[in-house]
């Protein structure tokens, strides 16, 4: 085994235990903070995928904007800082059954396929990640019409929330 | 070197915990906590098959960066309802917004 | 390749070679080094911090005409050490209803959002933590788990003050993280990198020269993100007293005050790293990497000097009048300054450097005095339309 995958394990261990958590834990303030040790797992799988430009962004967006947002309306939207009642609904083995056939049905699909175990190839000596991800956004005959119908997107979702979340005096 | 499964493998795991909890949790937030996970186990499938393919042609990673703009939009607009109904219902228990199940 | 050259890689590669030689394999001997790398360098982060406390009294008192701390040790140098130990025998208390783990998590995470930030500061050009090519973005980054450590300390206090002190510091670093990015995206312009390296590299002119409105800026924004005076209303001692680390006592405290100062001391030098230069200062950086790590400190000095020269001469605003202040003034300016400087940039692509310096710098001035009369004009018409329009009395000198 080497150092790499030994990390690539650990990390994948803490992202998972942390995922469970998220969707088991009763108290939804821990389940937003697991959320972000989760977030945090999935952005160091994406260093170890030598795709810096992800990883970090990963922790600026997921970490600084989402999870925030997200301890936030955990805090606005309790009667108090107690649980009470079930925090999962009545068919909740239904729901698990679900997941692990979906999970078995995805890992059938990778058996499957041929090119499951291939091993990546080492990275072009000067190789610039970032330029060529900059040029591939903007560059017209790449994928400059998907990044602005994504920015646009998300001047609908900003108008959208304000709109939705408005107190109407 | 980590073979690809292991990654592929990883966002499947990931992807089944958030679906069982946006199929068991009753609280509309937690509900869009599991449609994270799964927003970011399709995350780590793109980089990684970014990552296994020609690194030279960026679609992994462009793809990546667009599900970050649509997650951060989801989230906005899936809070921003959910505090909105909070304000009218004073519940966030996805069970108890039945107002359409006459 | 000499110690006095590159003393670092060196240093590394001797111990490597020690390790290696007890039998080591060579993975784990790397490991072991870079690991003793982060030791040595937080240590002296920290012996720094304790400093901190001297320096930031010392300076306080100057400015309020006093004398600060001078009874213990020459000049009262050993005056830190006397409170860290008060500190550390303080009571620890942790308040019944607390959430136990987060609680004590929250001044952990504080410190280490400041830590990180090391990771990519050039102390000099062959010393450094690691060579980021993201490094702009990464200090964004540890500012977002500042920003989730006091949250979290906030609402693990289960105190009311605690809470919304909390809820009023992470608005406030949620909201001026905005010019601070389109800020950081101006050195980017300049220099075509966002490695903190190459930006140091390509500032043959500071960029302080070339953008002083993007400095500007970037300061403000800053010293928001510290929640630091005139934006420490996290904290007011009047309304919060003292905010999110109110039910905080002994060393946790202490977590979340030396990481305050040590920030503050971060920022100065990021500052000076991404408008002053870093560690360049008229060639002298090639003469020694040591002479590189002086100027980079006295620089970040400089910089931690001018954040207090902000703290201790202006009073403290409002959370509303502080917020609207960056959605209505500070980021459509940050936004208008990155169009102007982008399209600036290619405008004057191929000019000479002094004509090309020279344009930057009226493009600055002129977008701030654009911004500045808009402002004044804005608060005209709300003032008049508070308490009436009032003859306008000039005043002739």
């Amino acid at each position: 085994m080497t150092a790499q995958q030994i990390i690539f394990l650990i990390v994948a261990l803490f992202t998972l235990g942390s995922a469970l958590m998220v969707v088991t834990t009763r108290n939804l303030v821990h389940a937003a903070l697991w959320l972000v040790s989760t977030l945090f797992g999935v952005a160091v799988v994406y260093a170890l995928l030598n795709a810096n430009f992800i990883a970090v962004v990963q922790v600026v967006v997921y970490i600084g904007a989402i999870a925030i947002l997200f301890i936030f309306a955990v805090m606005l939207t309790r009667k108090d800082m107690r649980d009470s009642g079930p925090q999962m609904n009545k068919n909740w083995w239904l729901g698990a059954l679900v997941a692990v056939f979906v999970f078995a049905g995805l890992a059938f699909l990778l058996q499957s396929w041929n090119g499951v175990s291939a091993t990546a190839a080492a990275l072009p000596s000067g190789f610039d990640a970032i330029s060529l991800l900059g040029d591939a956004l903007v560059s017209p005959d790449a994928y400059v019409l998907p990044f602005e119908v994504a920015s646009v997107l998300l001047l609908a979702a900003l108008v959208g929330a304000v709109y939705v979340a408005f107190n109407k005096k | 070197m980590v073979p690809l499964s292991w990654y592929l493998l990883l966002a499947a795991a990931l992807f089944g915990i958030g679906l069982f909890g946006v199929l068991v949790r009753r609280n509309a937030v937690a509900i869009l906590l599991g449609v994270e996970l799964m927003l970011n186990a399709v995350n780590i499938n793109l980089v990684s098959f970014w990552r296994y393919s020609d690194v030279l042609s960026m679609t992994g990673q462009v793809f990546a960066v667009i599900v970050f703009a649509v997650a951060a939009a989801e989230v906005s607009v899936g809070l921003a309802l959910v505090i909105s109904v909070y304000r009218r219902r004073n519940t966030v228990i996805a069970d108890e917004l039945d107002l359409l199940k006459w | 390749m000499s110690f006095w050259n590159d003393p670092l890689k060196v240093a590394a590669d001797w111990l490597e070679g020690v390790f290696m030689g007890w039998g080591m394999n060579s993975v784990l001997s790397h490991v072991l080094v870079a690991f003793l790398g982060v030791l040595l360098l937080i240590t002296v982060l920290m012996v720094l911090d304790i400093f901190l406390v001297w320096i930031e009294r010392k300076v306080v008192a100057r400015f309020q005409d006093r004398l600060g701390p001078n009874r213990v040790g020459p000049f009262g140098l050993i005056q830190p050490f006397a409170d860290i130990i008060k500190l550390i025998i303080k009571e620890d208390t942790t308040p019944g209803d607390a959430d136990k783990v987060v609680y004590n998590l929250a001044p952990i995470l504080s410190m280490m959002s400041v830590l990180i930030l090391w990771a990519v500061v050039p102390l000099a050009p062959v010393i450094l933590g690691t060579d980021l090519n993201v490094g702009v973005l990464y200090l964004i980054a540890a500012g977002a788990i500042g920003t989730l450590s006091i949250i979290m300390a906030g609402w693990a206090s289960n105190n009311k003050f605690a809470l919304i002190g909390g809820f009023r510091q992470v608005a406030v670093m949620v909201s001026f993280e905005i010019p601070m990015l389109t800020m950081l995206m101006i050195p980017t312009i300049f220099s075509g990198s966002m490695n903190m390296n190459a930006i140091i590299q390509s500032q043959n002119v500071w960029f302080f020269i070339i953008s002083p409105l993007g400095a500007l800026i970037f300061l403000i924004a800053a010293i928001a993100e510290l929640g630091r005076a005139p934006f420490d209303l996290a904290e007011g001692e009047s309304e919060l007293v003292s905010g999110f680390n109110i039910e905080y006592s002994g060393m946790k405290f202490g977590m979340f005050y030396a990481g305050e100062l040590l920030h503050a001391f971060t920022f100065g030098g990021f500052w000076a790293i991404l408008f002053f230069g870093g560690y360049r200062f008229f060639g002298l950086e090639q003469v020694s990497p040591f002479l590189a790590v002086l100027i980079m400190i006295l620089k970040a000095m400089v910089g931690y000097w001018v954040i207090m020269w902000v703290k201790y001469t202006m009073m403290r605003i409002r959370i509303d009048q502080m917020l609207s202040f960056n959605w209505k003034f500070l980021t459509p300016l940050a936004f208008v300054l990155l169009l102007v400087t982008a399209l600036m940039n290619a405008l004057l692509a191929g000019a000479p450097t002094w004509l090309y310096v020279l344009g930057m710098f009226l493009a600055n001035v002129v977008t701030g005095w654009i911004a500045l009369e808009l402002a004044r004009s804005a608060t005209r018409q709300e003032r008049e339309k508070l308490e009436g329009a009032k003859p306008v009395v000039e005043a002739h000198h």
